[in-house]
Order: structure tokens, then sequence, then C-alpha cells
């Protein structure tokens, strides 16, 4: 555990001496932030829905911006080596630096309380459904941080990782959006239990199931199992 | 070729090492050796003979195809964490964090490797203060020469204390001065501990080395001291003989020295100069210079004019055995050459 935080710490601390994590994070709070004040000025309607609507493709997008270095460049550095040396596992490696996206999602998501408080001072706001989605949206970022995580062990260029972790995204968006409406509506509810943004909304509705939480546990560390399998293949290759 | 003898516990046991990538050819070919506490090795060989391949399994980031290594009493594949701890280890170009500050990566080193909170402060002082570090502690990694990052490669592989310390070309691309400083750590860190470090440059052999493993083609061409090594690949002293004198051309001092306990040939050489010359190959294990000046200095008529013990440099003998059977070996030498 030690081990797995001294290696998130050193990351996160990496995330704020360069500027894409500023970058990503302010391009995040801006887009999500224009359109949820639209929604709420032009449309009149004092809700999170706008925001909360578009985060899992906004989420989606910008999470691999996040995560593409995070192997990939210690690969390409060769400071993996060194690192795989020191006294610890492959898996506290791979742990250490998802932990340290966890912790920066938590401070995206921290910058968007802004939001609901907003919403807050001109209507009622749904305290448990906004909470709920909130834990949800938690739990989609960390599955395209895991996804991120995992794409970034398998290549030394960090556009490969980012590139392959949207194009992993994106697989699990179309099932959903393109693949469901056209099979027949059994395979389509099959195709939609599969994909993340169907979970993620019914949590986002306000009840949190635990077969939406195991779905987003077992996604993130089946890819994290995987990234851990792609450090340690160095060894036999 | 004679081991020289062991001086303490085993620190390192390899047997039947071997690596190969891909089902290739192997780049590491069944390589046993040993070493001891209070060895420092020398890893020599040309580029791509395996030196690195070997450290890389030493270190835990490979795992062999088959054979086993053992460090510290334990097995590197099987107890590869308990390896780690006790293993300080610089990688080829010293790979290191840029973004960070030499103090902030010591520090991050120290966490990784549970040096206890209160062994920190003396150990970090310890560490900058033998390689150099004490005004660069707040640069940043990536600003600092390569020299500077070499020093924060050394004091990041010595700050757990570790038993074993492994440095693949802890010298390559330092400036003379910078090589003296580093060796000098080197050898008082060999003092207590373990080193294996590589090169392939002869000086840094001589200088720093108690003992020399030489690897060409994935495997073990020599394994000596560097005295040893530059007394000749086969063993045997060459001595050359010069006598001159009104007899001393020719058969008379020849007869004389062969009557000589532990010499093996004499090799007339011809006339040059003053004098006749011989070479004189002695038995291995043998020294019969004091002899041959006692024999021809009570002979009348001869004065013994030179006597020079022929020593092949440590160059020689690197070509001789890792150019053997090899038709495409690359000229080597010259490049590295470092004047110091």
């Amino acid at each position: 555990m030690k081990n797995i935080l001294s290696i998130a710490k050193r990351e996160l601390g990496a995330y704020f001496d360069s500027p894409i994590a500023y970058l990503v994070v302010s391009v995040y709070v801006i887009l999500s932030g224009s359109l949820f004040f639209s929604s709420l000025f032009v449309n009149g309607q004092a809700d999170m829905r706008g925001f909360f609507g578009i985060a899992p493709l906004l989420l989606l997008i910008i999470v691999p911006f996040l995560t593409m270095r995070l192997l990939a460049e210690e690969r390409a550095q060769g400071t993996l080596e060194l690192l795989l040396t020191m006294p610890v596992t492959d898996w506290q490696v791979v742990l250490g630096k998802f932990v340290a996206v966890l912790g920066l999602l938590c401070v995206l998501m921290l910058l968007t309380f802004a939001f609901p408080f907003s919403v807050a001072q001109v209507g009622p706001l749904d305290k448990g459904a906004t909470v709920a989605a909130y834990v949800g949206m938690f739990l989609l970022a960390g599955t395209y941080a895991a996804i991120g995580v995992m794409a970034s062990s398998f290549t030394r260029n960090q556009i490969v990782a980012a590139l392959i972790a949207l194009f992993v995204g994106f697989g699990f968006y179309i099932v959903q959006h393109v693949l469901a409406p056209m099979l027949p509506p059994e395979l389509g509810r099959v195709a939609t239990q599969l994909s993340m943004d169907g979970h993620f909304e019914s949590i986002a509705r306000g009840v949190i199931d635990t077969r939406d939480v195991l779905y987003f546990l077992t996604v993130s560390g089946g890819c994290l199992l995987i990234a851990e399998a792609s450090l340690e293949s160095r060894r036999w290759r | 070729m004679t081991t020289p003898t062991p001086s303490g516990r085993t620190m390192i046991h390899v047997e039947g090492l071997t690596k190969s990538y891909d089902g290739k050819k192997p780049a590491v070919d069944g390589i046993s050796f040993d070493v001891h506490a209070g060895e420092v090795l020398g890893f020599l060989g040309p580029n791509g003979a395996g030196k690195t391949t070997t450290m890389k399994m030493l270190t835990t980031f490979l795992a062999p195809t088959s054979g086993r290594a053992e460090v510290a009493g334990f097995d590197s594949y099987e107890q590869s964490v308990e390896v780690r701890r006790r293993v300080g280890y610089l990688p080829e170009d010293t790979p290191l964090y840029k973004d960070m500050s030499v103090l902030e990566y010591l520090q991050f080193v120290c966490d990784v490797r549970d040096v206890p909170t209160s062994a920190r402060a003396p150990r970090l002082r310890r560490a900058v203060e033998q390689c150099g570090l004490g005004d660069r502690l707040g640069a940043l990694i990536g600003e600092l020469s390569k020299g500077y990052r070499q020093r924060v490669g050394l004091a990041q592989a010595i700050i757990h204390e570790p038993e074993v310390l492994i440095l693949d070309e802890p010298t390559s691309g330092l400036d003379p001065n910078q090589i003296v400083d580093i060796r000098q750590v080197i050898k008082s860190i060999g003092e207590s501990k373990t080193v294996i470090f590589s090169t392939h440059v002869m000086q840094e052999v001589q200088a720093t080395c108690s003992r020399v493993l030489i690897i060409a083609d994935g495997r073990i061409a020599a394994d000596s001291t560097p005295d040893e090594l530059s007394r000749g690949v086969s063993g045997q002293t060459e001595i050359l003989v010069e006598v001159g004198g009104a007899r001393g051309d020719m058969e008379q001092p020849r007869s004389l020295m062969s009557m000589i306990d532990g010499i093996d040939d004499i090799q007339v050489l011809g006339k040059e100069g003053g004098g006749t010359r011989f070479r004189v190959i002695a038995k291995s294990g043998f020294d019969p210079r004091g002899d041959i000046a006692r024999v021809l200095a009570s002979a009348t008529d001869m004065d013994l004019l030179q006597l020079t013990p022929e020593r092949t440099s440590l160059e020689d003998v690197f070509r001789k055995l890792t150019t053997a059977g090899r038709r495409d070996a690359a000229p080597h030498g010259g490049k590295e050459g470092n004047n110091s």
C-alpha cells in the first residue's frame, strides 16, 4: 500500500509540473461548464441533466490525454527499468499510476461542484440524484482511466496510447449508441448492458445499484490486470 | 586461467544463464560465474556481447530463458523482490525522471525502497556527499549535465546501502575528470560491497577492478584479474633479454639460460643495435628474471643490456579474446580510449 501511494504521489507531482494536466482539466471544465450554463440560461432548466448528459462523452475524450503518458513515457525514457528493479511489484506500479489519475479526476470533479451550487441558487436541486450521479461519474471516469492505463502499458508512444484508449472507449460507446438500436430488442438490451453509458445513466437517475457498480469495477479491474500482464511480459520477450 | 581466491561470501551465483530474445540466437549463452563480497568485477566486452542483458537478468528486469542467477542468496526470478531490495542498479544511459529535482528524486527512491524515516537524513547526506551532489540538490534533473546526472544515478543506486551494486557503463560519455570521480566512488563502495560494472574501456578495468570477466558473443571469454590478463592470454610471461659483449651472440647465452628452471622456450630474435635479443618464455607462474640476470652476469665476456618483461596490453588481450572466431568483428578501441 505504501509503495502504491509513493508512486501515486510522484505521479501526481508530475501532473502538476506539466502543462498537460492543467490544459486538459481546463478544457473539461470550460466545455462542460458552457454546455451546462447554456442549458441553464437558454432553456431555463435549473437542473444538472445537461452536465451529466454530456459527461460520458466528454470524459471518454479527455481521460486518454491524462493517462497516455503514465507508462508509455516511462518506457520511452527507460525509467520503467529503474522503477521495476526497485522492490515494488508490477501490480503496485499499475495501481500507483491508476490512483494518481483517480486523484486528478477527483480534482477535476471538485471543480465542477460549482455547477450544482449554482443550480441550488436558482431552483430546487435534487440532492440525492446529484450525489448519485457524481458517484456514477467517478466510477465512469475511473473506468476510462483504467482503460487508459492499460493502453499506456502497450506502447512507448504516448500518442498511440491515447489513440488506443480512445478506440476502446468509443468501442463501448458505439455498442450502445450505434449498435444497440440496430439490433433486435433482446440483443439490444444485452448490448446496452455491456456499454458504460447505460450503467452510468441508471446510477445518474438516483439509484446506486450494485450491478452497475460491479460492472464498472469489473471492467476497471480487468483493464488493470491486462496492464500488469503487459508489464510482466517484458521478462519473457 | 585461475580465478582469484574468494575473499568473502558468495554474493552472486550465476549458473548456465541463457537469454534469447524472440527465439533468436541467444544474447547470453549459458554463462556461469560467482562473485564474492568485496570484489569489484569488471564486465568487459564489445557492444552487443551480452553484458547489458546479463545485468538485466541479475537485477530481475528480465527473466532468464534458462539457467539461473542468485543474488545475495535469493533467486532472481523466484524471489525477485528480495533480490531487488539488496541490489542497487544503474541502467545504461541513466534513465531518471527529468521533471523532478535531485532531492525530490532521491526522496522518492527512499520512499519506494523503504528506507526507514530515522535513517533517511543520514543516508541522504552520505549519498549526496559521496557522489558530490551537494550544490545541485534543488536543480531539476532534466537541466543537469550528463556528469551530474550520472552522479544522481549513482546516488540513487547506493542510497539504500545495497549489498550488491550493478552499474551498466557508469562512465560512458563523461569527461576524464568526471570519470576519475566516478571511479573513486565505485572503488570506495567496492571496499565493503560487491560491485559489478560493465565497460568497454580498458583503463577503467585496470584502475578499478579486482577481477575481470570478458564476455563475447554471449559467452565468457576470460575470467581473471587485470594483472593476470595483461600477462598474456596464455598465462605465460614473456621476457625480452638483450645480451652484448664478445661472446654475447647466439648460442652461448641461450644454452646458459636454458638451464634455468621454469623456462619454456627461448627464441633468438637476432642482432639489433648493441647486442643480441632473445625472447624468453617462462612457464606460467614462474618469474625467472632474477635467475637470468645472475647467470648472464656471472658469465665472462657477456653483458646483460636489457631485461624487460613484455606485457601484452589489455587492449590486445581484449581483441584476441573477443574476435576469436568472429570475422565480422568491428575494429574496436580508439573511440572510447579515454585518456586518464
